[in-house]
């Protein structure tokens, strides 16, 4: 695609400035602050999120990720600290907020509750539309988006009120992408899918990161889709970033992941106890095909887990 | 946009008030109104200020919630203030310019009616809303109203829709923020533009919301159903309310409170409210 030329690639690792498009200087929420409910949901953040490459979030419910990432396009401003998208601060009074929300196009969890016009294709296109885009250039957003989604064209022209949850979660995916944003971040985008939907619409994501180029910050709580689809994770843990590593650090550090109420993925799990038996295949394993592949090199197998 | 429902909103504590008796809080109130009403002496008006500043002492809530809670009506009192200085006509003249005649009883009356409003406002949040958890409030109401069954009024049913309604309230106001958000998200811009287009501006807010409240009421219904939920005839209750002498002795010090304001109406000389 013409659009993602000129921008940074993972393979493209300049490291200068430009490596980054996101950026949490000493962030702090507070919510209620004053009220007797107090909550520090975001407790002196320092983070850098990578251009170009999809990272993810993870860490227990309540640990504040909902919270950090609708900061990053000026929804919830912090208490103190600073956000900066490619090296700006949003909340400097000569940056327009409207502008980086088109640069960071936000899906928030359960988004299929947002969708509310006539007809699909029209819901699509309203942040298009909000964007003062033509109308010919909102129709190849509307059909880029719902390709891009896997949301299937027929649907287009229905209620978003007759299609199915997936469907509809799909549907609002796409509204986001429409917007063809530069940072898309997504709130749990698989929560409450059924396994064939999750990979699905994860697996549309990588695709749509692949073909434009895009940086992606993905929040769930599922280790086996965190280890499939990221290049970068970030565990959070009451509020405070505990870990910011390569999935295979972050994953072989289990310690860390249970002391953060979180798990390792299952097939990490499978390798400790193989480790314990004496087959030891190493403990950094975080998905099926590579541990499958460590195995085969073992002994000296040909066969290759394809099939993962 | 700035949810800012601290009026009716209740507060967590332990003290006297938070213990009443729902229904003696709600009589309570009710006279207390009545008291606020038939008050007319400045000296009346000093009395029942000195007794809700007692009562909200008493109540052991911060004086910052209080005064959050007087906020929305601050320009409705301004406002009303201002014209009845305007209108008033008294003996001893300040200002007599053109059209404009200002009294100093004007200004006196103009007084008493904003202590009016935030006694009113004031006394009832204090005695009722913060220190009675919504719940026990219609839980009250319905044993008040009770008696009006017998004539075939609905009392349990619209005290369930009461108590429905009020444990919504907040969720309501919490899906509303995320559904502005996430249509801020997509570039909706609720405050600019004409009236019209702040009014189209609404629509990807409400047509969510709705549905999601109809998704609710659905959900609530089927839920009270899998609970054999059939009215209610024959229900009892798990917290039976039984007043006791302290209840008693609130309404009584309220009816006492009134007493005392009619009487200083009476025989107290000085400024008398004229509205
Ligand atoms: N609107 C809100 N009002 C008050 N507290 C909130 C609100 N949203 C979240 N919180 C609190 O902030 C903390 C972090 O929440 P959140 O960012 O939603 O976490 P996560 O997305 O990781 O589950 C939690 O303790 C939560 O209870
Ligand atoms: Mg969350």
């Amino acid at each position: 695609m013409v659009r993602a030329e000129g921008r940074a690639t993972p393979e493209n690792k300049n490291g200068n400035e430009n490596e980054y498009i996101a950026e949490f200087r000493d962030v702090t929420f507070v919510y209620n602050k004053g009220v007797t409910y107090e909550t520090k949901a975001v407790d002196s953040v320092n983070l850098k999120i990578r251009r170009g490459l999809i990272t993810g979030i993870i860490g227990a419910t309540g640990s504040g990720k909902s919270t950090l990432i609708q900061m990053l396009n000026g929804l919830i401003k912090p208490d103190s600290g600073e956000v900066l998208i490619d090296s700006e601060n949003i909340l400097s009074k000569d940056v327009k907020l409207k502008k980086i929300r088109f640069k960071v196009g936000l899906v928030m969890q359960y988004p299929e509750y947002q969708l509310f016009d006539e007809t699909v294709e029209s819901d699509i296109a309203f942040g298009p539309r909000n964007m003062g885009l033509s109308e010919e250039e909102i129709k190849r957003r509307v059909e880029s988006g719902a390709r891009f989604a896997g949301l299937d064209f027929s649907l287009l022209k229905k209620s978003p009120f007759d299609l199915s949850g997936g469907q509809k979660r799909r549907a609002a995916i796409a509204g986001v992408m429409a917007m063809e944003p530069e940072l898309l971040v997504l709130d749990e985008p698989a929560a409450g899918l059924d396994p064939a939907a999750r990979r699905e619409i994860l697996g549309k994501i990588r695709d749509y990161r692949k073909e434009r180029g895009t940086s992606v910050v993905m929040v769930s709580h599922s280790m086996e889709d965190m280890a499939r689809y990221c290049d970068r994770i970030v565990v959070m843990n009451q509020g405070r970033v505990c870990m910011d590593d390569t999935p295979p650090k972050v994953f072989g550090s289990s310690e860390e992941l249970f002391s953060a109420g979180l798990d390792v993925p299952g097939i990490t799990k499978v390798a400790y106890e193989l480790q314990k038996l004496g087959i030891d295949i190493g403990r950094d394993i975080y998905t099926v095909k590579y541990a499958a592949d460590m195995l085969c090199e073992k002994y000296g197998l040909k066969a290759s887990a394809e099939n993962f | 946009m700035n949810f800012d429902i601290a009026f009716g909103q209740y507060c967590e504590g332990n003290s006297i008030l938070h213990r009443l008796d729902p229904r003696a809080k709600i009589i309570s109130a009710l006279i207390f109104i009545v008291d606020i009403f038939i008050a007319k002496s400045v000296w009346a008006f000093l009395l029942l200020t000195v007794f809700s500043l007692m009562t909200a002492a008493a109540s052991r809530i911060k004086a910052r919630v209080i005064l959050k809670g007087l906020r929305p009506i601050i320009f409705i009192m301004v406002f009303t203030g201002i014209v009845n200085i305007f209108w008033f006509k008294g003996e001893r003249l300040l200002v007599d310019f053109w059209f404009i005649h200002i009294y100093l009883e004007g200004i006196i009356n103009a007084l008493l009616i904003m202590l009016r409003v935030i006694l009113l406002l004031m006394g009832t949040s204090v005695i009722l809303t913060y220190t009675t958890t919504p719940l026990s409030l219609t839980d009250g109401l319905e044993q008040l109203l009770s008696p009006l069954s017998k004539i075939k009024v609905p009392v349990h049913e619209f005290s369930l829709m009461m108590t429905i309604a009020l444990r919504f309230i907040p969720t309501l106001v919490e899906e509303t923020t995320k559904i502005m958000n996430a249509q801020k998200a997509r570039g909706a811009d609720f405050s600019e533009g004409s009236l019209v287009k702040r009014a189209k501006a609404l629509v990807p807010i409400l047509v969510p919301l709705f549905a999601s409240a109809i998704r609710r009421a659905d959900e609530l219904a089927v839920a009270m159903e899998c609970r054999c939920y059939r009215g209610g005839v024959g229900k009892t209750k798990m917290n039976v309310l039984k007043a006791s002498l302290s209840d008693a002795a609130c309404v009584l010090v309220f009816i006492l409170l009134g007493v005392a304001v009619v009487l200083i109406n009476k025989f107290a000389s000085g400024f008398r409210i004229g509205i």
